[in-house]
């Protein structure tokens, strides 16, 4: 039992972590550009 | 990247609109970002690749005034950030040119950056996949054997998680419910609401009481199911909707003022009064319902009625709205106020078209309005069954949302967006846009087709057919028609071979033709009359004559020519047994000899839009058309299309827009859609199956969490793998070899 209690939280901090993560990049738009996200990984000098 | 070496070619818009070189507008429509810059988006329509991006914003990035431009390869834009003070706007769109790209300037009036709507499905899915991910993970335990006080905490920890989930995830279904419910209708949501409210409702009240099963997981996977579903609907409609807005050229809404001390003023379209005088641009449309002042002027009218051929109004003559003035400067005096005019007259006629026509209900509106009566009244049989029967009460509730949960439309609910989702996916690939999943479920129950003529079966512009010339005098029609921006004289400067040089001035006089002095000789190009010619008017072609002297030296033959695979399109759809009509405003004459060499029979020429309205209204017709004649029978039409070139009016009014030359594209929409229609009823038999089987179990008690969670997400995959059977078949050209003919 003491073990869950460690373990739970570690896991449900983890997972929401990610939902946070997955805000931020909503926010800072970088789910408005997919298909250019995708192209502009061949172009060395491009930011 | 081998697919457009950066700088390959530069761009010389035909019709670059005065907006984009004029740096004034320019400014005004910018937007202001508040520290002394603007903003500008730019549409790029044909820009695909990474080198695209690279040469576009490095091209850009050149000029002193630009501090960033950036590409949305998704949306097709560029959006620039410059500093007015350090040079003109106006460069922006050249310098997007000379990088090889079309580009005009977007409306920031109508931008929709950031999409609120899908803002908010995403956030929805990502909050509800968060929780039905980490409910499993504890559910699971639960299912694998945790004993009683593991077990109530992890129900407790569930329902931490669940609560505000569902709150959060849930409220785009419950407010969609309520809003049906306020006007006394049902749709979809009301069972999706009412089965994750109850299930939720229920767990909270089982693990209070310590009970042995709650149905967290099944309520938050639920919801992130339909959620997705959404979403992609979403997505597709946002796609298509952009492609349109990016096809929509902004076009000056208003008109010049000149007063009567010569002072030119620019007004918005509604502030023009009749019997101003009006001052307009060669190649831009008449504002309002106008009389020509001056000497006569030469309109295309070809969106307005149809006709193909130029039309020449004299002086005193009316001209109505939307015609463009095809020669130099011209004076108008209004006639009748914006509202008043023939565009205005057209959106009534539309809006009317709309009011009385009806249309089919969903079919997931119709599946819903079936469905949810029947299990409702399942779920609560199974409660007052059991409580009867059994006198447990508790057990009869647990029974009958069970019912719900399992009968929740998550694959209905998915069984129908998804279909269409991948359907508009084959669409977009060969060059078709769909506003929305109705338009397909109705364009797959047609019944006859009918065509406009002018750039619908025609390319809608003149193309060089015949020639009688010498190559002296073809390089010299060809610099004398390079002067020109007459819709013949380019078409003439392109068919023909390198202009001679000439080293006088070259004068252009509106409504007749050019002429230029060469070695002596006054060399002509233009009309018969304009050339010392008394020509019979032959009304299938235009023609641009060329003379020296007065002496004929050659004749250049134009005609609107068919789209190429026109016969073979009405042939195709004769084998689909769906007859084809020609609806046209042209002369009949033209219509009958367009008819003869498409393949349609039953053709009908000098219709009033009204009359168009009427012809369509009859059995489930597929109208396409573009003109804004055609924009009431677009929309009185039981389903639509028009061709990317279309009238802005004519766009809007349509179901599908297709871009690309081709008219192929209407029986492979059509075929798609039937193809779609089949799938989607599979889906419903699948949803409808899996119910038959599942509900039983459910009313005898039978369904635990563990086998709610299997069935539910069983049934979606089933269906969403059933959908994606529509993209095996056969495969098609990309989107972007489309684009490029239609642009080249």
């Amino acid at each position: 039992m003491t073990g869950l209690l460690v373990l739970i939280p570690i896991a449900v901090a983890m997972g929401l972590a990610a939902l946070v993560a997955f805000l931020w990049a909503l926010r800072s738009g970088q789910y408005e550009d997919l298909e250019g996200a995708s192209q502009r990984i061949f172009d060395e000098d491009m930011p | 990247m081998t697919c457009c070496p950066p700088g390959e070619h530069a761009v010389v818009d035909p019709e670059a609109d005065a907006i984009e070189t004029d740096g004034a507008a320019l400014l005004a429509l910018s937007r202001r970002l508040g520290d002394g810059t603007r903003q500008l988006e730019f549409a790029v329509p044909d820009a695909h690749c990474a080198a695209c991006i690279r040469s576009i914003e490095t091209g850009l990035a050149e000029l002193s005034l630009v501090q960033s431009a950036r590409v949305n390869l998704t949306r097709r834009r560029v959006r620039v950030v410059f500093d007015p003070a350090r040079g003109s706007a106006a460069e922006l769109a050249p310098a997007i040119r000379a990088s090889g790209y079309h580009t005009y300037v977007l409306d920031p009036s109508q931008d929709d950056s950031g999409d609120p709507v899908l803002r908010e499905l995403i956030k929805a899915l990502g909050v509800a996949g968060f929780a039905a991910g980490n409910i499993m993970l504890f559910s699971v335990s639960v299912w694998a054997g945790a004993d009683e006080a593991t077990r109530d905490l992890f129900h407790w920890i569930s329902a931490v998680i669940a609560l505000p989930a569902v709150f959060y995830s849930g409220r785009i279904f419950f407010r969609s419910a309520w809003r049906a419910l306020q006007v006394g209708k049902t749709n979809m949501d009301v069972p999706i609401s009412i089965g994750v409210i109850l299930a939720t409702a229920l767990s909270l009240f089982e693990t209070v009481n310590s009970g042995e099963h709650a149905y967290f997981d099944a309520s938050t996977t639920l919801l992130f199911f339909l959620l997705a579903g959404r979403t992609l609907d979403h997505l597709m409609r946002e796609r298509a909707r952009s492609a349109i807005t990016n096809l929509a050229r902004l076009q000056p809404r208003g008109a010049t003022r000149v007063h009567d001390d010569g002072r030119r003023e620019y007004l918005r379209l509604d502030e023009v009064a009749p019997g101003m005088v009006l001052e307009l641009k060669a190649g831009d449309r008449v504002p309002v319902d106008a009389i020509v002042l001056g000497d006569g002027a030469v309109f295309d009218y070809s969106i307005i009625s149809g006709e193909a051929a130029p039309h020449s109004i004299s002086v005193g003559g009316t001209v109505v709205s939307g015609a463009a003035n095809l020669f130099g400067l011209l004076t108008l005096r209004a006639e009748k106020a914006s509202t008043d005019s023939f565009l205005a007259r057209m959106a009534a006629m539309m809006e009317a078209a709309e009011h009385a026509r009806t249309r089919p209900r969903r079919i997931a509106d119709r599946a819903a309005a079936l469905y949810a009566p029947v299990v409702h009244t399942i779920a609560i049989s199974t409660f007052l069954g059991w409580g009867l029967l059994t006198g447990d009460w508790h057990a009869a509730l647990l029974n009958a949302v069970a019912v719900l949960i399992i009968t929740c439309p998550c694959a209905l609910a998915l069984a129908v967006p998804i279909v269409h989702v991948v359907a508009a996916g084959r669409l977009f690939e060969r060059g078709i846009l769909m506003k929305d999943g109705a338009a397909l479920e109705r364009i797959a129950e047609i019944d006859r087709v009918a065509f406009d003529k002018t750039g619908t079966l025609t390319l809608g512009r003149p193309r060089l057919v015949a020639r009688e010339d010498d190559p002296r005098s073809a390089g010299i029609a060809a610099a004398l028609a390079l002067s020109s921006t007459h819709p013949l004289s380019r078409e003439l400067a392109a068919g023909l071979g390198a202009p001679a040089s000439i080293a006088g001035p070259i004068k252009e006089s509106p409504g007749h033709g050019v002429e230029a002095t060469i070695e002596g000789a006054n060399w002509r190009l233009g009309s018969a009359a304009w050339c010392g010619v008394l020509a019979g008017d032959d009304a299938r072609f235009s023609e641009v004559w060329l003379s020296r002297d007065g002496v004929v030296q050659a004749l250049y033959r134009f005609e609107d020519t068919l789209r190429s695979d026109a016969p073979q399109t009405v042939r195709e759809l004769g084998k689909m047994s769906l007859p084809v009509r020609l609806l046209s405003g042209d002369r009949a004459g033209v219509v009958r000899s367009v008819a003869a060499a498409a393949g349609i029979t039953d053709a009908h020429g000098e219709l009033l839009p009204e009359e168009k309205v009427t012809a369509v209204g009859d059995g489930r017709t597929l109208m396409v058309g573009d003109g804004v004649n055609d924009a009431p029978a677009l929309r009185a039409a039981y389903v639509s299309m028009a061709p990317a070139t279309a009238a802005d009016i004519g766009r809007s009014a349509a179901d599908f827009v297709f871009t690309g030359e081709r008219l192929a594209v209407i029986p492979f929409a059509i075929a798609t859609a039937k193809r779609a229609a089949s799938i989607v009823n599979q889906n419903l038999v699948i949803a409808i199956g899996y119910n038959a089987v599942a509900v039983p179990l459910a009313i005898a008690g039978q369904v635990t969490p563990l086998i709610a969670a299997v069935a539910m997400s069983t049934s979606s995959l089933i269906v969403v793998a059933n959908a994606l059977r529509l993209r095996l078949k056969g495969s098609a050209p990309t989107a972007r070899g489309i684009l490029k003919e239609t642009y080249a």
